[in-house]
């Protein structure tokens, strides 16, 4: 392989990414070393198993891939914005869309999410941490490392190109014969590593950790949305890490699973990724629920309407969700007799969906509702998203959905579902649980302006998709003729796209400034929430609660808090257990990043050289009998004193 | 707070040329021009109504709670009472929509059982067999019992049925013709079968809608629905004056790389039928290496005497097939209704 095989040359928009990339880097080393922060990061950030940090570097990561994949979109955007443009030729748009697709929803949605659950679950249930934060560590870092490697491909060896749901033949090496989809392969198979044990460390931690007195019938919404996504993960990856791992054997071993020749079935290809992704289009929306839940009913001074039917309602859709993956190749030539039983699984889907969206509205009426920018997202949800549940339920219909499937109809619906059930889901999150991240809020002004500039950008955008899918446009069109009379439609989304982006741009500036000025006096629970997190100081200590709460009932700090009964007993204080820093987790990714790179230009003796890596690490980690160590009461009287003032 | 609600106002105003421009012509999936179009059209409109009760119902009740419960400067903080729920109404929204998704299944499953046949009114006639070969990035059909083929166009007879076999020599793709028909996917080794009428004269924008590489946008298609006669005539012309197709001018066909229309003498299915296997032999993956940088030109030329070792291009048998070749490609693109 020559070099300019192994970069990515030729192309000026590449170069300069390429030029911009190592300049960024070296710009970071020699920043880092100059303040001297190489040792604190290590310490501090590198080798930590503490969940809220933890947390804070998925948040990061899923901030930074929010950035590229939507700098792919803006492009697409720019590319379809009038007919027969020439911004993009028809591979760098196919590139970009895979990109695009893979990157929003596995390493931006997915980290945001499991940052978010990292963050606020141990603390909502009156943990000191998750069950196995050293696993946690490794979770995080074998996710970071899939999603550099992906990225990578942008300049080195060329990226995938046969979108994101990576359908055979077209992604078998009889098509595809470059590198770009070993990319794929491997670097979403690392990922899916740390996403399954993050959904058994949640699991675990949900069952065995909860504070005395916490029953299941007491537990947060958002905890038990975790919960239950957690389950269906534990379910649902295993499929994806099963299909990875035949595409891999396909792809660099020459196997037959899913090729034209010899036998194979493409078809079990799209069995196998549908029964992972559908539930995983459930993976990522189950948690939003639960942070809309959460947020909304803080803001409206109420308790959650109906919080047993939202439970079911949850668990409902959860079940529901392994059985519908067939609607996504209604027109795979299957009988009429299958899709239409798939066509009532899909659309039972709604009915749970439907019981939460007149519960959210439940808990509104009668209540004081205040719109603060967590809430205003929150609000701002239930419109879209009902736009994007009836769309679903119109493709749920086999039969009408022979005239929408893989148009822009869809490319609309599952935008309209995944922004307002994911993304703003997210920045609601942020901005609630910021101040226990960091002790300060973000600023509510400058959250306006990214409200209302992304959610009308995100309507502008999207809309129009609807009506050219039902004018005969196709998804993953890179160009299109002037006759169409499409150019209309798309330039105006491509419009709405940048209102989207300056959206965006507000809620970085947002963080900047609130870092730099925001008030740092915020208390411990700056909303006047319900549930255990407010109950400890914001940002929240490192061993989370000096005393682990007593729990009698839902929502048992909000009537704690009435009865004036949230303070502390400085005779209830004991020495506090606490897990030690490891460097192991990072090593051990970083082995698999390196092992993955290798296979992914199919050396496989190199590969081989660097396993051996993997197994030192595990060997090392299996030595390894630090068993934590102890916080000293008078340490814990000295930081709850800090916030608390006197002791009782 | 003042810029803000001018931008919003600006935004506003921005959205009314746009819906100005949706209104002028019907979209393609709500102008059907034969049965089965049409049934699909009509379970579509059935729907639609559904969704617009919800959708309405939603931000009325919406609009209505976010206003009247909002926090005000005057109402002293109060705090709201706790409510538990209320069994009725979780019922009640629980079999509303259990009640939608009966009312919405029963049309579906008929509509899906109705769509695998040939349509009411058309049983007696025997249906016009055409054969869809897909592949990167052209259609291929081929009429067996005319024994023409042609390339990304079809002719059919007006209100008659017919049924399509259809395949795919490599990528998956998905044959759709919103005015006619849904959509199916083909795929090599495998058949599927669709059915189509077009109950008017007229041309009609067909394409694939799955994705599968470089040449994707452009792999479009036109069905032009002729009278009988005219169809007739278009078919004895083909006899009289399209050349024969050679296994070597399909393998070239077959190679990746976008085509204009063409037309032959014959179908390949006297050699190969790709639901039925083989494919591979055609396949080359050194064909679909890219080569970052160039200009890649994914348009394609066939030599249909390759083997034979012509110079002399412009024979005069050839002229047709090339004429047709140059200026199909905006031919293919041309979206005829607006
Ligand atoms: C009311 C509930 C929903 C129903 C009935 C529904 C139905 C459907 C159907 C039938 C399809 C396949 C259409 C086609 O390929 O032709 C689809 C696609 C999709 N849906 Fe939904 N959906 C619902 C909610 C959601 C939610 C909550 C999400 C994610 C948060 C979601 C994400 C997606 C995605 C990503 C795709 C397309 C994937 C692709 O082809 O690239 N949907 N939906
Ligand atoms: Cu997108
Ligand atoms: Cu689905």
């Amino acid at each position: 392989m020559s070099l300019d095989e192994f970069f990515v040359t030729g192309d000026p928009l590449i170069l300069a990414s390429q030029i911009a990339i190592g300049l960024t880097m070296i710009g970071l080393i020699a920043l880092i070393t100059y303040l001297k922060r190489w040792k604190w990061l290590w310490n501090e950030w590198f080798t930590t198993v503490d969940h809220k940090k933890i947390g804070i570097m998925y948040i990061l990561a899923g901030v930074l891939m929010f950035f590229r994949g939507g700098v792919d979109g803006l492009l697409m955007k720019a590319q379809t914005s009038r007919p027969e443009l020439d911004i993009l030729n028809a591979q760098h748009y196919d590139e970009i869309f895979t990109t695009h697709g893979v990157i929003m929803i596995l390493f931006m949605a997915m980290p945001m999410l499991i940052g978010i659950m990292n963050v606020v679950i141990p603390l909502q249930i009156g943990a000191r941490d998750v069950a196995f934060p050293k696993l946690n560590a490794f979770s995080f870092w074998t996710f970071f490392a899939g999603a550099m490697l992906f990225n990578l491909s942008f300049v080195i060896g060329g990226s995938p190109d046969a979108g994101w749901t990576s359908y055979f033949p077209l992604a078998g090496k009889e098509f595809t014969p470059g590198v770009g989809n070993n990319y794929y392969a491997v670097s979403l198979q690392i990922a899916g590593i740390g996403t399954l044990a993050t959904g058994i460390n949640f699991i675990v931690t949900i069952m065995k950790m909860r504070a005395p007195g916490l029953s299941w019938m007491k537990l947060p919404i958002f905890t038990w949305s975790t919960f239950i996504t957690s389950i269906i993960i534990v379910a649902a990856f295993p499929i994806l890490t099963i299909a990875l791992l035949f595409m891999t054997l396909d792809r660099l071993f020459g196997t037959h699973f899913f090729t034209v020749a010899a036998g194979g079935d493409p078809m079990l290809w799209l069995n196998l990724f549908w029964l992972w992704g559908h539930p995983e289009v459930y993976i990522v929306v189950l948690p939003a629920f639960g942070m809309f839940s959460e947020v909304i009913a803080t803001f409206s001074r109420k308790n959650l309407y109906g919080y047993k039917s939202m439970v079911f309602a949850v668990a409902g859709i959860a079940f529901l969700s392994m059985l519908v993956w067939v609607h996504h190749f209604y027109t795979m030539g299957n009988s009429a007799a299958v899709n239409s039983i798939f066509s009532l699984t899909t659309m039972m889907i709604a009915i749970p969906t439907g019981v939460k969206i007149f519960n959210w509205l439940f808990t509104m009426r009668k209540g004081r509702i205040e719109f603060s920018t967590a809430m205003l997202w929150s609000l701002a949800f239930i419109p879209c998203f009902t736009i994007g549940g009836v769309t679903g339920v119109m493709l749920a219909m086999a039969a009408a959905d022979y005239q929408y499937h893989n148009t822009m109809f869809l490319v609309a619906h599952f935008h309209y579902v995944l922004i307002p059930g994911v993304v703003f889901a997210v920045f609601a999150a942020l901005y609630y649980w910021w101040p226990k991240m960091f002790g300060f809020k973000l600023n509510e002004k400058i959250g306006k302006w990214h409200f209302w500039l992304f959610v009308i950008g995100f309507n502008m955008t999207f809309m129009p998709m609807f009506f050219v899918g039902l004018d005969g446009m196709s998804r993953r069109m890179y160009t299109y003729a002037e006759s169409t009379g499409w150019g209309a439609w798309l330039g105006f989304s491509a419009v709405g796209s940048l209102v989207m982006a300056a959206g965006f741009a507000a809620l970085c500036y947002n963080i900047y400034w609130s870092f730099r000025y925001a008030s740092r006096n915020v208390g411990s629970d700056p909303w006047n929430a319900r549930t255990l997190e407010w109950a400890t100081a914001s940002p929240a200590p490192h061993y989370n609660f000096a005393v682990v709460p007593q729990v009698e009932q839902l929502d048992d700090f909000w009537y704690k808090k009435k009865k004036g009964e949230t303070g502390l007993k400085k005779k209830d204080l004991k020495p506090v257990h606490m897990p030690s820093n490891s460097w192991t987790p990072i090593v051990l990714a970083a082995a698999f990043g390196v092992v993955g790179f290798f296979l992914v230009f199919e050396w496989f003796t190199l590969a081989i050289v660097a396993s051996i890596g993997i197994v030192i690490g595990l060997i090392a980690n299996s030595f390894d009998y630090d068993d934590g160590y102890h916080i000293p009461v008078e340490e814990l009287e000295k930081e709850e004193r800090e916030w608390r003032g006197d002791l009782q | 707070m003042n810029a803000m609600k001018k931008l919003i106002y600006a935004l506003t105003l921005l959205l009314i040329p746009v819906l100005l421009a949706g209104c002028e012509s019907k979209l393609l999936v709500f102008d059907p021009k034969g049965p089965i179009a049409r049934s699909l059209t009509d379970l579509i409109v059935y729907s639609i109504i559904f969704m617009l009760v919800i959708v309405v119902v939603v931000f009325v009740l919406f609009g209505y709670i976010v206003w009247k419960y909002r926090a005000r400067k005057d109402d002293g903080d109060f705090e709201p009472e706790e409510e538990k729920g209320n069994h009725l109404l979780e019922i009640t929204w629980f079999t509303i929509p259990v009640l939608i998704v009966i009312a919405l299944m029963i049309p579906t499953t008929k509509t899906i059982y109705e769509v695998e046949d040939v349509p009411q009114g058309y049983e007696e006639e025997e249906p016009l067999v055409i054969h869809v070969t897909s592949a990167d990035w052209k259609w291929i059909f081929s009429y067996p019992d005319q024994d023409i083929e042609t390339v990304n166009y079809i002719n059919i007879p007006e209100d008659h049925p017919v049924q399509f076999k259809m395949t795919s020599a490599g990528t998956m793709q998905s044959f759709w013709v919103p005015e006619l028909a849904g959509q199916k996917y083909t795929m090599a080794n495998m058949q599927t079968n669709l059915y189509m009428v077009a109950d008017q004269p007229g041309s009609y924008y067909g394409r694939n809608t799955s994705f599968n590489g470089r040449g994707y946008a452009h792999m479009e298609f036109e069905v032009q629905a002729q009278t009988r006669e005219d169809f007739n005539k278009w078919v004895n012309d083909v006899k009289n004056t399209a050349n024969e197709l050679s296994e070597d001018t399909y393998s070239q066909i077959l190679e990746p790389g976008v085509l204009g229309r063409m037309t032959f003498n014959g179908t390949h299915l006297d050699w190969i039928d790709h639901a039925h296997g083989g494919s591979e032999q055609y396949i080359d993956p050194e064909k679909y290496q890219l080569k970052h940088g160039e200009h890649d030109d994914i348009h394609q030329d066939i030599d249909e005497d390759r083997e034979a070792d012509s110079t002399e291009q412009d024979t005069e048998s050839h002229e047709h097939d090339h004429e047709e070749m140059e200026h199909s490609d905006s031919e293919t693109t041309d979206h005829s209704h607006h």
